[in-house]
């Protein structure tokens, strides 16, 4: 069975977010790239699947719809350990429009399992993997909180409201993956990154789709009113401005 | 045309949440000068379904069919598409949760529809049609304007008031034969807890960090949390260490929630942890360190030891409630 890893390339986590002028775009200026976290989360999953020989995954490969100014992103995710890479030359101009070049990708390419990350922590979206199969006519189990591999069969985890349920499902299928499904994201090793160096990274020109949607403006979130604070020694006053002020108890 | 709501039960119950989709769609409704078509899945009573007209739906489409017992991504896409091409709706709303999450992408590829994800307020504009999304995790926010003829919306729970309405549903029962060889998802094993408030619909939060030092000082933590009648949450730090379930992990990798009320105790609010948790209404902070930037984001804030201040914060609640 071939993997394939749908990966983003969003601002670090902790970046203060600025934005260019027009409030179009956000300010690119020394921001720290990485690896949107539930992307490599799944990259993670799906390496640990492979170095199980029994499981029958012989390849795992990235896909990344990016101009070459993204190449890192794609050498680091070869670096702790994918095989190969797909990158589609293009802006991400929407998630309908990335979904579209992700899906061409795998009609050319054969892969039996496709991980989407849940979402991208920047445009929080949570639509790519679910288009992806949409476009293909496979099946898509979302909210996917864990995967292995019995009998040359991938056997699923998929939370749900207060639990979680065991999901069987035909491949190829997109699995939409959140938390827990692996522990720590993998690092790159001083030999994975010598070696990343010569993996091949395939380059697909984009198809011709129109975007849905389009950013008009970004604008901050409305800040809160200044803190309130109460005497430590006396608590008993937070509990009547929350029933008397705020209203909420 | 209508606006149409998807409004997912639970054991053939709705919640707040199916409820705050139809006030929603109510509302994009009268901007548009359409009326709301309310569908729904699966073994729901008349009367059930009689609620969503409280909230203003003015028909219902109860949907049953013996293969759509299990949540499988295309073959409710197929019944909510057909349903939105009968009713040629031009906006579709449905739940930013799991399953909405798992249907509405499909249905955005099926029908041409740029989907604006997790808004909590009305469009902004009709003309170009825009809505207000949050972005990069909450540190930004998106006027994104969706440009398809149809358009889906996905709602973020607890964002969105209730409006009641005066209306009174028209059911429309329709049973569809789904081919079973179709449905390709098969659950083999389900489990559940039940009884247990869960986290995303609790009004009220109560959450403890790394600050609460041990797993063994939860008890006034939790105490607290079930007088206000809520749920208990907890940081990432915490949820890593095992001290709490994964399950009560809120923050940009786990739960992200807007409660009316988030009491964070002992969390420095870190980005990631403020991810999860901005949306809320209100947050009190309780933390050790003056300096801790969940302090920044609360309105109303205890620097102090936690351990001292729960017990007390415990009793004065006990008292309100005599």
């Amino acid at each position: 069975m071939k993997i394939l890893v749908c990966i983003s390339n969003v601002p670090d986590t902790t970046t203060k977010i600025k934005f260019a002028e027009g409030n179009t775009s956000i300010d690119t200026t020394g921001i720290q790239w990485v690896i949107n976290p539930w992307d490599e989360l799944s990259l993670t999953r799906a390496l640990e699947l492979k170095d199980d020989a029994s499981s029958g995954i012989k390849s795992v490969t990235v896909v990344h719809v990016g101009p070459a100014t993204s190449e890192p992103t794609i050498r680091k995710a070869l670096a702790i350990g994918a095989d190969d890479a797909v990158r589609v030359n293009s802006e991400s101009l929407d998630a309908y429009y990335t979904a579209a070049q992700i899906a061409e990708v795998v009609k050319k390419e054969q892969f039996d399992i496709i991980f989407c990350g849940i979402e991208s922590s920047d445009f929080n979206g949570s639509t790519v993997g679910g288009m992806v199969a949409e476009f293909l006519n496979i099946p898509s189990v979302s909210a996917v909180s864990g995967i292995v591999v019995e009998n040359g069969r991938p056997v699923l985890t998929r939370e749900i409201d207060g639990g979680k349920e065991t999901v069987t499902v035909t491949a190829p299928f997109v699995a939409i993956v959140q938390k827990g499904i692996a522990k720590e994201p993998r690092i790159a090793a001083m030999r994975g990154i010598m070696m990343a160096r010569t993996k091949p990274v395939k380059l697909f020109e984009p198809v011709a789709i129109e975007p849905l949607t389009q950013v008009q403006e970004f604008e901050k979130p409305t800040p809160r009113a200044a803190c309130k604070f109460i005497d430590a020694e006396n608590p008993r006053q937070l509990i009547e401005l929350l029933q008397n002020e705020a209203k909420v108890i | 045309m209508s606006v149409l709501v998807y409004t997912e039960n639970w054991d053939g119950k709705f919640k707040k949440l199916s409820f705050e989709l139809v006030s929603y769609a109510a509302g994009v409704a009268k901007m548009t000068g359409n009326s709301v078509t309310a569908v729904s899945v699966g073994k729901v009573d008349e009367s059930e379904l009689k609620k969503l007209g409280d909230y203003g739906a003015s028909k219902v489409i109860s949907v049953s069919s013996d293969n759509l017992t299990v949540l499988d991504s295309q073959a409710y896409t197929s019944v909510i598409a057909d349903v939105a091409s009968k009713e040629r709706s031009k906006v579709i709303v449905i739940a930013n949760n799991n399953t909405g999450k798992a249907i509405a992408p499909r249905l955005s590829v099926r029908l041409r529809a740029g989907v604006g994800s997790g808004v909590s307020k009305l469009p902004v504009n009709l003309n170009p049609f825009t809505v207000y999304k949050r972005t990069y995790s909450g540190n930004a926010f998106a006027h994104l304007v969706i440009k398809s003829d149809v358009k889906i919306l996905t709602l973020a729970q607890n964002s969105f008031d209730l409006v009641t309405s005066q209306n009174a549903a028209v059911i429309e029962n329709v049973s569809v034969s789904i081919d079973g060889s179709l449905v390709k998802t098969v659950v083999t094993n389900v489990e559940k807890q039940t009884g247990k408030m869960l986290l995303t619909d609790a009004d009220i939060v109560v959450s403890g960090g790394r600050g609460m030092k041990s797993p063994d000082n939860w008890g006034p933590l939790v105490e607290l949390a079930d007088l206000l009648g809520g749920a208990t949450a907890c940081s990432r730090p915490v949820s890593d260490e095992g001290w709490r379930p994964h399950g009560e992990h809120t923050g940009q990798t786990g739960k992200i929630i807007a409660p009316n009320l988030y009491v964070a105790v002992g969390i420095s609010g870190a980005t990631q942890h403020l991810a999860g948790i901005s949306s809320s209404k209100y947050i009190v902070a309780i933390n050790s360190d003056k300096d801790a930037p969940i302090f920044e984001v609360a309105q109303y804030g205890i620097v102090g030891d936690a351990m001292r201040i729960l017990p007390k914060l415990v009793e004065a609640v006990k008292d309100i409630k005599r």
